[in-house]
């Protein structure tokens, strides 16, 4: 019943539409950032190792390497602020963690890609 | 009666403001809550209003609870009604399983009232009392927030205790309200002018931004803050 209750409650917050992501794609994520009183949209380009919670709590995480430095943003799903997620490639994948990206550097970051029209490369 | 309800804490949850921050809240199912009794000054020396919420089925109900909420016939109420007795009036609703007073005038409650969540919707912050979840006998570390003893250095078989208590020959015992292992939770806690979210008068739920003490499940009194 509590549960039925919260998800009343979060219901008018979800977003109707996300774009199906999975674990391993590099996604562009449209946030809007607010510049003195101007409001415009930044984009974080990386590979998303992370999706985590349930509801209106759901987050997820990219990775980028900016300037030989790994960067991770940690972004609400459901969060106004993301104008839109873009899919621009989807990589093979199999485990719904990848925090082992963190220990690799140079080549080894890249994933093999996945073929979103089905069989191998 | 000062504004106020009754309520159960169903859980924690997040939502977004237009400027698309996280706002926390705590979702409390408050309401309806039945008027069992009305406290006045000539009878009972002080102004309240006795609330019932959450029923409780009346099989597991004890006779003395069953009759709290309703009017029982037993050969006593017919005796002392037929001698000319004025029976106490009776809310006459299902028995209830939280029961609590909420101080102050009646103004238009009555016996047999119904309180519900509407009666908050233009309160702009509450005060709520919950039981606190309950931890148990626990040291000074969990209890008082101590920072324990060194993993090394001679130190023996004490690394989580609270160290010393007191002085020596002066004053030679331990002051009153030093602060030692002992029960934690499991108190009367009160969580003071928390902002009211959203009252959601369809179905009976109050959006509170922040934590309210108590478990899940835990029911809780809430009343309009008096701090200004």
């Amino acid at each position: 019943m509590s549960q039925q209750i919260l998800e009343l409650v979060e219901k008018p917050v979800l977003k109707t539409e996300i774009p199906s992501f999975a674990i391993g794609d590099t996604v562009d994520v449209h946030t809007k950032i607010l510049e003195g009183d101007k409001e415009r949209i930044q984009i974080f380009t990386g590979v998303v190792i992370a999706r985590s919670g349930s509801g209106s709590r759901e987050m997820f995480t990219v990775r980028r390497i900016v300037a030989n430095e790994g960067v991770e943003r940690k972004f609400p799903l459901h969060s106004p602020k993301i104008e839109k997620i873009e899919v621009v490639r989807s990589g093979v994948v199999r485990r719904a963690k990848l925090y082992f990206l963190r220990d690799r550097v140079g080549k080894a970051v890249r994933l093999k890609e996945r073929r979103r029209d089905g069989g191998a490369e | 009666m000062a504004i106020g309800i009754l309520g159960r804490k169903v859980g924690m949850t997040q939502l977004y403001d237009e400027a698309g921050q996280v706002v926390p809240v705590t979702v409390i199912e408050a309401g309806p809550c039945d008027v069992l009794q009305v406290r006045t000054v000539e009878r009972d020396g002080y102004e309240a209003v006795q609330l019932g919420f959450a029923n409780l089925p009346r099989r597991s109900a004890s006779k003395s609870v069953r009759g709290h909420v309703a009017k029982l016939d037993s050969k006593r109420s017919k005796r002392r009604s037929s001698g000319g007795v004025e029976l106490v009036a009776k809310a006459g609703c299902e028995p209830k399983r939280f029961i609590r007073e909420i101080r102050g005038a009646a103004g238009e409650l009555a016996v047999g009232g119904q309180v519900k969540v509407e009666a908050l919707a233009n309160v702009k912050a509450v005060d709520i009392t919950g039981i606190s979840r309950g931890r148990g006998f626990s040291g000074a570390i969990r209890r008082h927030n101590f920072s324990g003893q060194r993993a090394t250095h001679g130190v023996k078989k004490c690394h989580r205790a609270l160290g010393g208590t007191g002085a020596s020959a002066f004053p030679s015992r331990v002051v009153k309200g030093k602060r030692m292992p002992g029960q934690y939770g499991a108190a009367t806690t009160t969580v003071r002018n928390q902002k009211l979210v959203k009252v959601d008068a369809e179905n009976n739920l109050l959006l509170v931004l922040g934590a309210v003490p108590g478990p899940k499940g835990g029911y809780v009194v809430i009343r309009e803050t008096n701090m200004v």
